[in-house]
């Protein structure tokens, strides 16, 4: 039993609603929300801290023992994913100071910011299948709010196609559970997943693995389901855009993720091919969409598509060395996804655009954002020594050990057009011939480029020290590998 | 024109009071029957609802200056708070406490804390049940 679980659940939940109550102090709510943000990166950098130490952390909610009551679950790879999301929790905050218009911050922007940090964590900490659907829902809510905040007539066109996709999605989700339920008589995931490997994993658990596949894969912007990101990520302003960007599909990712190494284990002959098919066509028509687009948020929001591809590759691939390269992948592309959706905010407060045929020559006058954003988008690329690198690396690495040559080659192709996609902007943005007006060309970025700069340095970091870091991925993923860990500290046998 | 309400005005008054009445005895029977702080609440919402129904909508609000947005904030807050109180006790949150109590003049009374929980789902669920209509009614255009 350990309370410090709920602190990044909890904390957020509860400050959001105490900013509720001071909806007319926004300086009150800035420095509210920035404490909160700030805090919450210690404790979850300090849960890891505990979990690596002394092992998977649980805690059952009213005292209640699993598989009956609920619980929280705290492992490597779930403490993991609190640190990165509370790091772009933190960063897109300070940036969102900057740039979110005061008519936006006045209409419970701070509020929803914090519920959906809480939805996210929740997904990532809890060990119930239906708790997961419930912080999907809490994280879908809040995100509905902050994609249509501000109503512009572009943002509440494209957020109710993403509200209708998501409220689809959610009820096969609940038709998921109900069918896992109606076959094992529980909804623990631990017990899920000793009753699957009791029963075997035959027909009908596949055919609920697949649902769960397509339902995650929606939320999660996997191929062919990944339509309606683009459009919906390129509505609201950029440090939203940012976070969910760096944050939500990866939360899809996460239960695929999670599921597919814990319930779903059985049969990766059939499940895991399934992946490895999908994660091709993600990568490949995500990088495809990014090539043909001229917008600077349009390109960014088809690279998540082919990055998750990435992600679910090191799942599909299934085995230590992939799976770790895949959680490596989660966190550099977390960073360097959100640090680049800041670049495009900063570059749009200068020019007011973010259509690349209309900017160029900022170079000259703005060299450090430049610079600076040369470094990320290399670095997303997979330039060696930035984190990108490593990443691919591992995955490509495995894909060849195990003989898998075609994928390799869609994810290297991939990772060329990548690199064209991100040197086109670059090219069209800062180099040729200077088109700002002279009022533009003094604008003071220091405070936007603040926030980005914490994660250009995580991504030099992760790039240079990639030694340590790596086998950090590798003991989350032999974790995630042996599921008899996390089933004997949840059911305590 | 001039329409007359005399009829609704009347009916309402006391009919209104029926049902915000009946909603509190709901609310507190749902411990072990139905009823709860959701019904409870919607009728108790349905009740005031009644009252901006047949009133004008300024008109209640001067009677009634609540802030909506304040009760689901309130609400919440009560929630989070009936979890948490059992930190305090090192016990794992959302922890139950339950115990009977002789309380002058209703005789022996089971207090368990999930009771101002109930109270904070009510405020919540009033909360949201008027906000989104008000506010749908208060839309000018």
């Amino acid at each position: 039993m350990n309370n410090l679980l709920l602190v990044p659940v909890l904390a957020p939940f509860l400050i959001g609603t105490i900013l509720i109550l001071f909806k007319n102090h926004l300086t009150v709510q800035r420095w509210i929300s920035a404490i909160t943000a700030i805090g919450m990166l210690g404790f979850a950098f300090y849960i890891t801290y505990i979990v690596y130490v002394d092992g998977i952390q649980t805690i059952e909610l009213g005292g209640w023992a699993p598989p009956f009551g609920i619980v929280l679950v705290a492992d490597l790879f779930a403490s993991l994913m609190v640190i990165l999301s509370s790091i772009v929790g933190v960063v897109c905050l300070f940036f969102a100071f900057q740039t979110i218009s005061k008519e936006r911050e006045k209409f419970f922007f701070y509020p929803f910011y914090m519920y959906l940090l809480a939805g996210v964590h929740g997904a990532f900490l809890t060990g119930d299948l239906f708790n997961l659907f419930v912080f999907f829902e809490v994280m879908l809510i809040a995100s509905y709010i902050l994609i249509v905040h501000g109503g512009t007539k572009y943002q509440l066109r494209e957020s109710f196609k993403y509200v209708v996709i998501n409220v689809f999605a959610s009820i096969f989700f609940i038709v998921g559970i109900a069918y896992i339920y109606s076959i094992t008589g529980t909804l623990n995931m631990a017990d899920i997943a000793v009753r699957v490997a009791e029963i075997e994993q035959t027909g009908v658990l596949n055919a609920i693995a697949v649902l769960f596949l397509v339902v995650f894969g929606m939320k999660g912007g996997l191929f062919p389901l990944y339509f309606w990101l683009p459009n919906s990520y390129f509505g609201p302003p950029s440090a939203i855009a940012a976070l969910f960007g760096g944050l939500l599909t990866k939360v899809g990712i996460y239960a695929i993720i999670r599921t597919f190494t814990l319930i779903f284990i059985h049969d990766p002959g059939f499940t895991h091919n399934l992946i490895l098919i999908l994660a091709g066509g993600t990568m490949f028509f995500g990088v495809l969409g990014a090539v043909a687009q001229f917008d600077f948020k349009r390109i960014l929001s088809f690279h998540i598509i082919s990055q998750v591809g990435y992600m679910a590759l090191g799942l599909g691939l299934y085995s230590q060395l992939a799976i770790a390269g895949a959680i490596y992948y989660i966190a550099h592309h977390i960073i360097v996804k959100s640090a680049l959706f800041l670049f495009c905010g900063a570059t749009e407060k200068i020019t007011g655009t973010t259509d690349l045929k209309k900017m160029s020559g900022l170079l000259k006058s703005y060299p450090v954002l430049g610079w600076l954003f040369l470094v990320t988008a290399i670095s997303l690329a997979g330039i060696p020594p930035l984190s990108g690198f490593f990443s691919k690396f591992a995955l490509i690495l495995n894909g060849i050990e195990q003989e898998r040559y075609f994928i390799v080659f869609i994810s290297l192709v991939v990772g060329i057009l990548t690199l064209f996609s991100m040197m086109k902007i670059f090219i069209y943005v800062f180099w040729g011939e200077e088109s700002l007006a002279e009022k533009d060309k003094n604008k003071p970025i220091m405070p936007l480029l603040a926030p980005i700069l914490p994660l250009v340095a995580l991504t030099v970091i992760l790039g240079i020290g990639a030694e340590p870091i790596f086998s950090f991925s590798m003991e989350v993923a032999n974790q995630l590998l042996e599921p008899s860990q996390y089933i004997n500290s949840v059911l305590k046998e | 024109m001039k329409t007359n309400y005399l009829m609704l005005h009347t009916i309402t008054r006391i009919v209104a009071l029926i049902i915000l009445s009946f909603s509190v005895y709901l609310f507190f029977a749902g411990h072990y029957t139905p009823g709860g702080g959701f019904i409870g609440g919607l009728m108790f919402a349905c009740g005031l609802l009644l009252l901006y129904l047949s009133f004008d909508l300024n008109k209640i609000q001067t009677v009634l200056p609540i802030d909506f947005e304040k009760v689901i904030a309130i609400g919440l807050l009560i929630g989070i708070g009936t979890g948490l109180n059992s930190l305090l006790f090192g016990d794992p949150f959302f922890t139950m406490y339950f115990d009977t109590f002789t309380i002058w003049p209703f005789g022996e009374v089971a207090l368990t804390t999930t009771t101002p929980f109930a109270i904070a789902i009510f405020l919540v669920v009033v909360g949201v049940a008027l906000l989104t209509i008000l506010t749908i009614a208060g839309d000018e255009a």
